[in-house]
Protein backbone atom coordinates (compact mmCIF):
# COMPACT_ATOMS: atom_id res chain seq x y z
CA UNK A 1 0.00 0.00 0.00
CA UNK A 2 1.00 3.58 -0.56
CA UNK A 3 0.33 6.02 2.22
CA UNK A 4 0.50 9.77 2.05
CA UNK A 5 2.00 11.50 5.04
CA UNK A 6 2.54 15.04 6.18
CA UNK A 7 5.35 15.89 8.55
CA UNK A 8 5.21 19.16 10.47
CA UNK A 9 8.57 20.18 11.86
CA UNK A 10 8.60 22.93 14.47
CA UNK A 11 11.24 24.44 16.71
CA UNK A 12 10.78 22.95 20.17
CA UNK A 13 8.85 25.02 22.69
CA UNK A 14 11.29 27.28 24.47
CA UNK A 15 13.64 27.55 21.51
CA UNK A 16 13.60 31.13 20.26
CA UNK A 17 11.92 31.42 16.87
CA UNK A 18 13.07 34.69 15.28
CA UNK A 19 10.95 34.05 12.17
CA UNK A 20 7.81 33.66 14.26
CA UNK A 21 8.67 36.75 16.28
CA UNK A 22 9.22 38.79 13.13
CA UNK A 23 5.91 37.68 11.63
CA UNK A 24 4.18 38.46 14.91
CA UNK A 25 5.64 41.97 14.97
CA UNK A 26 4.60 42.57 11.36
CA UNK A 27 0.94 41.62 11.78
CA UNK A 28 -0.21 44.73 13.65
CA UNK A 29 1.07 46.87 10.77
CA UNK A 30 -1.58 45.17 8.60
CA UNK A 31 -4.27 45.78 11.16
CA UNK A 32 -4.21 42.33 12.77
CA UNK A 33 -3.97 43.09 16.45
CA UNK A 34 -4.07 40.72 19.39
CA UNK A 35 -2.05 37.99 17.71
CA UNK A 36 0.32 36.02 19.93
CA UNK A 37 2.45 32.93 19.89
CA UNK A 38 3.37 32.93 16.19
CA UNK A 39 5.75 30.08 15.38
CA UNK A 40 7.07 29.26 11.92
CA UNK A 41 7.89 25.68 10.99
CA UNK A 42 8.08 23.56 7.89
CA UNK A 43 5.84 21.00 6.29
CA UNK A 44 7.13 17.99 4.38
CA UNK A 45 4.78 15.89 2.25
CA UNK A 46 5.66 12.40 1.12
CA UNK A 47 4.26 9.02 0.18
CA UNK A 48 5.61 5.72 1.48
CA UNK A 49 5.11 2.07 0.70
CA UNK A 50 4.08 0.16 3.82
CA UNK A 51 1.97 -2.84 4.82
CA UNK A 52 -0.23 -1.04 7.31
CA UNK A 53 -0.90 2.52 8.46
CA UNK A 54 1.00 1.76 11.67
CA UNK A 55 3.98 0.62 9.66
CA UNK A 56 3.81 3.75 7.53
CA UNK A 57 3.71 5.95 10.60
CA UNK A 58 6.64 4.12 12.13
CA UNK A 59 8.66 4.45 8.94
CA UNK A 60 8.05 8.18 8.66
CA UNK A 61 8.82 8.59 12.36
CA UNK A 62 12.16 6.91 11.79
CA UNK A 63 12.89 9.26 8.89
CA UNK A 64 12.13 12.19 11.19
CA UNK A 65 14.35 10.89 13.99
CA UNK A 66 17.30 10.31 11.69
CA UNK A 67 16.97 13.02 9.10
CA UNK A 68 13.88 15.17 8.65
CA UNK A 69 14.09 16.83 12.07
CA UNK A 70 17.01 17.73 14.31
CA UNK A 71 16.09 16.43 17.77
CA UNK A 72 18.32 19.01 19.47
CA UNK A 73 16.11 21.93 18.46
CA UNK A 74 13.09 20.55 16.57
CA UNK A 75 10.02 18.46 17.27
CA UNK A 76 7.83 16.84 14.64
CA UNK A 77 4.35 15.53 14.11
CA UNK A 78 3.34 12.92 11.53
CA UNK A 79 -0.13 12.89 10.00
CA UNK A 80 -1.19 10.09 7.66
CA UNK A 81 -3.51 11.21 4.88
CA UNK B 1 55.15 21.95 12.68
CA UNK B 2 54.00 19.79 9.85
CA UNK B 3 51.04 17.66 9.15
CA UNK B 4 49.13 16.24 6.28
CA UNK B 5 45.70 17.69 5.89
CA UNK B 6 42.73 16.33 3.96
CA UNK B 7 40.26 19.05 3.00
CA UNK B 8 36.86 17.52 2.31
CA UNK B 9 35.01 19.01 -0.63
CA UNK B 10 31.24 18.67 -0.78
CA UNK B 11 29.10 19.93 -3.64
CA UNK B 12 28.62 23.52 -2.49
CA UNK B 13 31.81 23.86 -0.43
CA UNK B 14 33.47 27.18 -1.23
CA UNK B 15 36.24 27.75 1.30
CA UNK B 16 38.45 24.79 0.42
CA UNK B 17 40.92 26.85 -1.62
CA UNK B 18 41.31 29.44 1.13
CA UNK B 19 41.98 26.63 3.59
CA UNK B 20 44.51 25.00 1.28
CA UNK B 21 46.41 28.24 0.63
CA UNK B 22 46.63 29.17 4.28
CA UNK B 23 47.47 25.71 5.59
CA UNK B 24 50.23 25.28 3.00
CA UNK B 25 51.60 28.70 3.88
CA UNK B 26 51.68 27.50 7.48
CA UNK B 27 53.72 24.47 6.45
CA UNK B 28 51.14 21.72 5.94
CA UNK B 29 50.75 19.39 3.00
CA UNK B 30 47.17 19.37 1.81
CA UNK B 31 44.97 17.34 -0.45
CA UNK B 32 41.34 17.64 -1.39
CA UNK B 33 39.03 14.73 -0.58
CA UNK B 34 35.83 14.51 -2.64
CA UNK B 35 32.80 13.76 -0.49
CA UNK B 36 32.04 10.53 -2.36
CA UNK B 37 35.28 8.90 -1.23
CA UNK B 38 34.71 6.22 1.36
CA UNK B 39 38.27 6.31 2.69
CA UNK B 40 40.64 9.11 3.58
CA UNK B 41 44.17 9.40 2.22
CA UNK B 42 47.01 9.19 4.75
CA UNK B 43 46.27 12.40 6.64
CA UNK B 44 46.71 13.64 10.22
CA UNK B 45 44.03 16.29 10.07
CA UNK B 46 40.64 16.50 8.36
CA UNK B 47 39.15 19.90 7.49
CA UNK B 48 35.46 20.35 6.73
CA UNK B 49 35.52 23.78 5.08
CA UNK B 50 32.86 26.43 4.86
CA UNK B 51 30.27 26.76 2.14
CA UNK B 52 26.78 25.47 1.46
CA UNK B 53 27.20 21.70 1.24
CA UNK B 54 24.35 20.13 -0.72
CA UNK B 55 22.75 23.57 -0.97
CA UNK B 56 21.99 23.64 2.76
CA UNK B 57 18.71 21.94 1.86
CA UNK B 58 16.48 20.75 4.71
CA UNK B 59 18.96 22.07 7.31
CA UNK B 60 22.58 23.14 7.06
CA UNK B 61 24.72 20.01 7.16
CA UNK B 62 21.73 17.65 7.30
CA UNK B 63 22.48 16.02 3.96
CA UNK B 64 26.28 16.37 4.08
CA UNK B 65 26.41 14.23 7.20
CA UNK B 66 25.29 11.30 5.04
CA UNK B 67 27.95 11.88 2.37
CA UNK B 68 30.00 8.69 1.89
CA UNK B 69 33.20 10.29 3.24
CA UNK B 70 31.65 11.00 6.62
CA UNK B 71 32.08 7.40 7.79
CA UNK B 72 35.82 7.73 7.30
CA UNK B 73 35.85 11.15 8.96
CA UNK B 74 34.13 9.63 11.99
CA UNK B 75 36.61 6.73 12.07
CA UNK B 76 39.47 9.24 11.92
CA UNK B 77 38.03 11.10 14.91
CA UNK B 78 37.30 7.89 16.81
CA UNK B 79 40.96 6.95 16.38
CA UNK B 80 41.94 10.26 17.98
CA UNK B 81 42.66 12.11 14.73
CA UNK B 82 42.17 15.86 14.51
CA UNK B 83 39.03 17.15 12.77
CA UNK B 84 38.11 20.81 12.34
CA UNK B 85 34.82 22.06 10.92
CA UNK B 86 34.70 25.70 9.92
CA UNK B 87 31.30 27.39 9.57
CA UNK B 88 29.36 24.96 7.35
CA UNK B 89 31.82 22.30 8.52
CA UNK B 90 30.79 23.04 12.11
CA UNK B 91 27.14 22.66 11.13
CA UNK B 92 27.92 19.31 9.49
CA UNK B 93 29.76 18.02 12.58
CA UNK B 94 26.81 18.95 14.78
CA UNK B 95 24.34 17.26 12.43
CA UNK B 96 26.58 14.18 12.39
CA UNK B 97 26.53 14.07 16.19
CA UNK B 98 30.32 14.46 16.29
CA UNK B 99 29.90 17.73 18.18
CA UNK B 100 27.15 18.58 20.67
CA UNK B 101 24.26 20.92 19.95
CA UNK B 102 22.89 22.47 16.79
CA UNK B 103 23.18 25.71 14.83
CA UNK B 104 20.02 27.79 14.51
CA UNK B 105 19.24 30.80 12.37
CA UNK B 106 20.88 33.97 13.66
CA UNK B 107 18.68 35.67 16.23
CA UNK B 108 18.51 38.83 14.09
CA UNK B 109 17.47 36.80 10.99
CA UNK B 110 20.29 38.42 9.02
CA UNK B 111 23.17 36.89 7.16
CA UNK B 112 26.17 38.35 8.99
CA UNK B 113 29.49 38.90 7.25
CA UNK B 114 31.90 40.92 9.36
CA UNK B 115 34.85 40.83 11.71
CA UNK B 116 34.09 39.79 15.26
CA UNK B 117 35.99 39.69 18.52
CA UNK B 118 36.64 36.31 20.14
CA UNK B 119 38.09 35.22 23.45
CA UNK B 120 40.07 32.02 23.93
CA UNK B 121 38.47 30.34 26.93
CA UNK B 122 40.44 27.11 26.68
CA UNK B 123 44.06 27.56 25.62
CA UNK B 124 44.91 23.91 26.24
CA UNK B 125 43.05 22.45 23.29
CA UNK B 126 45.00 21.26 20.23
CA UNK B 127 43.46 24.21 18.40
CA UNK B 128 44.59 26.95 20.78
CA UNK B 129 47.99 25.89 22.10
CA UNK B 130 49.54 29.01 20.54
CA UNK B 131 47.11 31.26 22.38
CA UNK B 132 47.54 32.82 25.79
CA UNK B 133 44.74 32.33 28.34
CA UNK B 134 41.88 34.66 27.53
CA UNK B 135 43.60 35.95 24.39
CA UNK B 136 41.40 38.13 22.19
CA UNK B 137 41.25 37.28 18.50
CA UNK B 138 39.79 39.13 15.53
CA UNK B 139 38.40 36.75 12.91
CA UNK B 140 35.50 37.22 10.48
CA UNK B 141 32.19 35.39 10.50
CA UNK B 142 30.05 34.79 7.42
CA UNK B 143 26.85 32.91 8.14
CA UNK B 144 23.08 32.88 8.49
CA UNK B 145 22.77 29.84 10.74
CA UNK B 146 25.39 30.25 13.43
CA UNK B 147 23.44 30.53 16.63
CA UNK B 148 24.66 27.53 18.58
CA UNK B 149 22.26 25.86 20.97
CA UNK B 150 22.02 22.80 23.22
CA UNK B 151 20.03 21.59 26.22
CA UNK B 152 20.80 23.05 29.65
CA UNK B 153 22.09 19.79 31.18
CA UNK B 154 24.36 19.26 28.25
CA UNK B 155 25.63 22.83 28.43
CA UNK B 156 26.68 22.25 32.04
CA UNK B 157 28.64 19.16 31.01
CA UNK B 158 30.24 20.97 28.09
CA UNK B 159 31.31 23.86 30.32
CA UNK B 160 32.64 21.54 33.01
CA UNK B 161 34.70 19.67 30.42
CA UNK B 162 36.24 22.87 29.08
CA UNK B 163 34.85 22.16 25.63
CA UNK B 164 33.98 25.80 24.93
CA UNK B 165 37.18 26.99 23.33
CA UNK B 166 36.07 30.28 21.73
CA UNK B 167 33.42 32.77 22.85
CA UNK B 168 32.25 35.93 21.12
CA UNK B 169 33.15 39.08 23.04
CA UNK B 170 29.95 40.67 21.64
CA UNK B 171 27.46 37.98 20.68
CA UNK B 172 26.45 38.60 17.03
CA UNK B 173 23.93 35.80 16.50
CA UNK B 174 22.25 34.78 19.75
CA UNK B 175 24.48 31.76 20.34
CA UNK B 176 23.91 30.15 23.73
CA UNK B 177 26.62 31.13 26.23
CA UNK B 178 28.32 33.22 23.47
CA UNK B 179 29.74 30.01 21.98
CA UNK B 180 31.73 30.63 18.81
CA UNK B 181 33.63 27.34 18.79
CA UNK B 182 33.73 24.16 20.82
CA UNK B 183 35.24 20.70 20.87
CA UNK B 184 33.88 17.23 21.49
CA UNK B 185 34.43 15.67 24.88
CA UNK B 186 37.71 14.09 23.83
CA UNK B 187 38.95 17.43 22.50
CA UNK B 188 40.11 16.27 19.06
CA UNK B 189 37.10 17.48 17.05
CA UNK B 190 36.57 21.22 16.85
CA UNK B 191 33.85 23.27 15.22
CA UNK B 192 33.74 27.05 14.94
CA UNK B 193 31.61 29.56 13.08
CA UNK B 194 34.39 32.14 12.49
CA UNK B 195 36.68 31.62 9.50
CA UNK B 196 40.31 31.43 10.70
CA UNK B 197 41.48 30.86 7.11
CA UNK B 198 40.28 34.38 6.29
CA UNK B 199 42.47 35.94 8.97
CA UNK B 200 45.94 34.77 8.03
CA UNK B 201 47.19 37.32 5.51
CA UNK B 202 49.64 40.13 6.35
CA UNK B 203 47.10 42.64 5.03
CA UNK B 204 44.61 41.81 7.80
CA UNK B 205 44.44 40.31 11.25
CA UNK B 206 46.50 37.12 11.29
CA UNK B 207 44.74 35.75 14.35
CA UNK B 208 43.38 32.82 12.35
CA UNK B 209 46.89 31.45 12.30
CA UNK B 210 46.76 31.12 16.08
CA UNK B 211 44.10 28.47 15.61
CA UNK B 212 45.28 26.80 12.42
CA UNK B 213 48.94 26.93 13.50
CA UNK B 214 48.09 25.39 16.87
CA UNK B 215 46.24 22.64 15.04
CA UNK B 216 49.26 21.89 12.85
CA UNK B 217 51.55 21.98 15.91
CA UNK B 218 49.43 19.26 17.51
CA UNK B 219 50.43 16.56 15.04
CA UNK B 220 53.88 14.98 15.02
CA UNK B 221 56.28 16.14 12.34
CA UNK B 222 56.74 13.92 9.31
CA UNK B 223 59.18 13.80 6.45
CA UNK B 224 57.79 15.61 3.42
CA UNK B 225 56.27 13.12 1.01
CA UNK B 226 53.98 13.24 -1.92
CA UNK B 227 50.37 12.73 -0.92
Amino acid sequence: MTYGAVVDVMLKPGIADPQGQTVERALPALGFTGVEGVRVGKRIELTVDAGTPEEARELVGEMCDRFLANPVIESYNVTLL
Amino acid sequence: MSGRVGIVVFPGSNCERDCRRVLETLGAQTTYVWHKEVTLPDVDIVVLPGGFAHGDYLRTGAIARFSPVMGAVRDHADAGGIVIGICNGFQILCEAGMLPGALRKNSGLKFICRWVGLRVDNHRSPFTSRATPGQRLRIPINHFEGSWHCGSDELERIRANGQIVLRYTANPNGALDDVAGLTNERGNVFGLMPHPERACEPSSSQDGAVILGSMLDSVPAREPAHL
